[in-house]
């Protein structure tokens, strides 16, 4: 079944759920403004199921009624997992096999961001969604610089610390300066290391898409509810599966 | 507020005298150092303003030419005031322009004209000290012709638009909503900055920078605001980070209300030098107790980092410390908005007993501050409606064990920068609670062996070991070794360091003379 609409409380009904503000005063043409502006979303009949002022410039909406859309699920574009999802276990024996050293994570929030949320969750033994971050990894050696860590200052700790892999995370940010951020910090890393020395570039935060990786000159990035095991599987494949067979022995 | 916990008074003063143990080689660390903020804090409380044409401040210009001169270890009263003496400029802004141009030489007095620099230095000093006074009883004049909102706890809105000009409408929009205090986000990235900036702003990322302007603008509108309302709206900024002391006699000089200062913040989120922290923070401290501002904490950041129910413990410890070091400066326990947060799993079996349990330890342990409590950000998930109903949970732990300060709860946190629908929501979910529970607390009155009594004796029981372990191994290993917020922050390494001086001899700083003087 690829094509489907919303549902409400039977199959096909199409109902959603909408709430919004407009900038207008509480009253019976600002409740017609709402129906107007969801019957334009493609929501027709429009039940505003209530409204409310807040202040006297402005009407809280919520909207009730079924979209006209259709959604063809064959038509969606996402980006499958293209690694296999490995079991810390499994991580450690096969860093240790394959690459016969600890693999060495550099990690950071650049930029002005100061939320070390996304990469805490990621690295600290604490984890994130049951489980537990990268420094629980026996094989992987964990090096968290921490917030607003300047893009040179993280290159020379890439350097000092023989990174295999740079971790960066960008979680509230302004006028696009997590892409301006990251940006920055690919084109530091491919200018400090010829291409086939180079760590592998991570990038991660909720406002990234994963399909941004190559706007962004980063080898992955990882959306909102990554959790460690899938940096951690990822890392594998990038490192030992796939490079470690012409890049380290070489 | 009646004692609710059977809480044994002798592991009560036990833990106190602990806390004072542990903090006490910490406050000789600071009084035996100081800093480039304290000493420029200095200038700034004796007037100097404004920046160059590259918007560093002449505060800055004035102390960095001065250091290179004589160093920081004399503090900078008495090179500047002497230069002053000896005719090199008619004022400190003129002093201040012709240091940056390298036209004028610093030293160090010695008899009779160091006499003569340190009684002009403490004139100076004490004209400022006086401004800051003269604030004060304004703010005490507003608060009694327009008075103090009707409940407690008080409401606590935050502003965030990163342009004052858009921050002011918003906070007297929050304010009509039923707002008692602003808070003004700061820019992220402030912290770092190692000078105030300049002037009104309009562009910050993800807050409005603190500057002395900002802060005036936004006080007057809140006074327009009060006025029109008939209750006194409070204002709060942040002194933290790297210009806390200059920051703290800026919010003085501008009469701001409330400011965050948390103890151990800066160290633990920030990086910054825990020396150069330790120093700061006793200024701004002292600052805050002379101008009658109310500081605010940050335990509730140890929560968003470790586990709420584990790391239960170092929320009280770090509570302790912080009373410590701010009666130590002179604080009263009415401006001991100590912090904690409503930040437990909500999927763990009871956990909303368990929040009740330390809510009401806090409240027990601190029975005169007006404690800020604050809302879930963790387990907020962006699923809006389930947050709603936990923020709900959050407001009536706060009622039900007589919080100070509410700071509310947004259901997009974690989503977006509040949305003017969410605020409106926000508050109608406090109100619901407050309206409908607000007196809760007079018949609330926990099972005495049950599991709130328990807890709340464990997570004192805790506390109490960990300050035992804190005070034999000293505060700065503690810090060191990750004890807060999983953090590991060594005392030789950190940001700001380069800032610190240990203080020789000859070192004179006429503001905290008059400071410790006043106390």
């Amino acid at each position: 079944m690829s094509i489907i609409r919303p549902y409400g409380d039977t199959t096909g009904d199409g109902m959603v759920q909408l709430s919004f503000t407009l900038p207008v005063p509480h009253d019976k043409r600002a409740e017609g403004a709402a129906v107007q502006l969801a019957n334009k979303m493609g929501m027709d009949p429009a039940l505003v199921v209530h409204s409310k002022a807040i202040g006297p410039d402005f009407t809280f909406f919520v909207v009730y009624g079924p979209v006209n859309h259709l959604v063809d699920t064959s038509k969606v574009e996402v980006m499958e997992r293209d690694y296999p999802l490995l079991s810390p276990k499994e991580v450690n024996l096969a860093i240790r096999k394959g690459l016969r050293r600890r693999l060495t994570v550099v990690g950071a929030c650049i930029g002005t961001d100061a939320h070390t949320v996304g990469i805490d969750a990621i690295l600290n033994i604490k984890g994130f969604a049951g489980e537990k971050g990268l420094e629980y990894y026996r094989e992987v050696k964990v090096v968290n610089l921490g917030a607003q860590v300047a893009v040179p200052e993280l290159v020379r700790r890439a350097k000092a610390d023989k990174a295999d892999a740079i971790l960066v995370s960008q979680v509230v940010t302004q006028r696009e300066a997590h892409v301006l951020n990251t940006k920055e910090m690919s084109a530091a890393f491919r200018e400090a290391y010829a291409e086939d020395a180079r760590p592998v570039l991570v990038a991660g935060g909720p406002r990234f898409t994963e399909q941004m990786a190559g706007e962004l000159g980063v080898d992955r990035v990882f959306g909102r509810g990554t959790t460690p095991g899938e940096v951690a599987s990822y890392l594998v494949d990038a490192l030992v599966t796939k490079r470690h067979a012409y890049r380290r022995s070489a | 507020m009646p004692k609710k916990l059977d809480l044994d008074p002798v592991t009560v003063r036990k833990a106190r005298s602990l806390a004072r143990k542990a903090g006490k080689p910490i406050v000789d660390l600071a009084r035996q150092h100081t800093t480039v903020s304290v000493e420029r804090a200095v200038l700034r409380l004796a007037g100097l303003t404004g920046a160059d044409t590259e918007g560093i401040p002449w505060v800055n210009r004035l102390a960095d030419t001065v250091r290179a001169d004589v160093g920081l270890d004399h503090g900078l009263a008495l090179p500047v005031w002497d230069a002053l003496l000896r005719g090199e400029a008619e004022d400190l802004s003129v002093l201040a322009q012709k240091a940056a141009s390298g036209s004028v030489r610093f030293r160090m007095p010695e008899g009779r004209d160091a006499v003569r620099a340190r009684s002009a230095a403490r004139k100076v000093a004490a004209a400022g000290l006086k401004r800051i006074d003269g604030r004060r009883r304004e703010r005490d004049r507003l608060v009694k012709r327009h008075g103090d909102p009707e409940q407690r706890p008080w409401i606590y809105l935050i502003v965030a638009t990163g342009d004052i000009y858009e921050d002011i409408p918003q906070a007297q929009a929050a304010a009509r909503e039923g707002a008692d205090i602003i808070a003004v986000i700061r820019s992220t990235g402030q912290s770092l900055l190692d000078y105030v900036p300049e002037g009104a702003t309009r562009e910050g990322f993800a807050g409005t920078y603190a500057t002395q302007e900002n802060f005036r603008l936004m006080r007057a509108a809140l006074d327009e605001s009060s006025k029109e309302l008939g209750r006194y709206v409070r204002l709060t900024n942040y002194a933290s980070g790297l210009c806390m002391p200059e920051i703290a006699t800026l919010a003085g000089l501008e009469r701001l209300d409330m400011m965050l200062n948390d103890s151990m913040y800066g160290i633990l989120f920030r990086d910054i030098n825990p020396i150069r922290t330790f120093v700061d923070q006793r200024f701004s401290r002292q600052i805050h107790a002379r101008a009658g501002i109310i500081i605010n904490t940050g335990e509730d950041n140890y929560l968003t980092t470790a586990d709420a129910v584990e790391a239960a413990h170092t929320v009280t410890v770090s509570q302790l410390l912080n009373e410590y070091f701010a009666k130590e400066a002179g604080l009263e326990d009415w401006q001991l908005g100590l912090g904690h947060a409503f930040e437990i799993n909500p999927d763990l079996p009871d956990s909303f007993r368990l929040e009740l349990a330390h809510a009401m330890l806090a409240r027990q342990l601190f029975p005169k501050a007006p404690l800020k409590w604050m809302p879930p950000t963790r387990h907020m998930t962006g699923d809006v409606f389930r947050g709603y109903l936990l923020d709900g949970f959050f407001n009536l732990a706060g009622a039900m064990t007589g919080q100070g300060i509410l700071l509310v709860g947004m259901m997009t946190e974690a989503v977006v920068t509040p949305w003017i629908s969410d605020r409106d929501l926000a508050l109608q979910n406090v109100r619901y609670v407050l309206g409908a529970a607000g007196n809760l607390h007079e018949d609330f009155r926990p099972e005495p062996n049950g599991f709130i009594a328990t807890r709340a004796r464990q997570v004192l029981a805790e506390s109490v070991e960990l300050l035992e372990e804190i005070v034999d191994d000293g505060l700065l290993n503690a810090i060191g070794d990750g004890t807060f917020g999983l953090m590991k922050r060594p005392q030789d390494a950190g940001r700001g360091l380069d800032g610190v001086a240990r203080k020789s001899a000859e070192y004179y700083n006429p503001a905290i003379e008059l400071l410790e003087e006043g106390k």
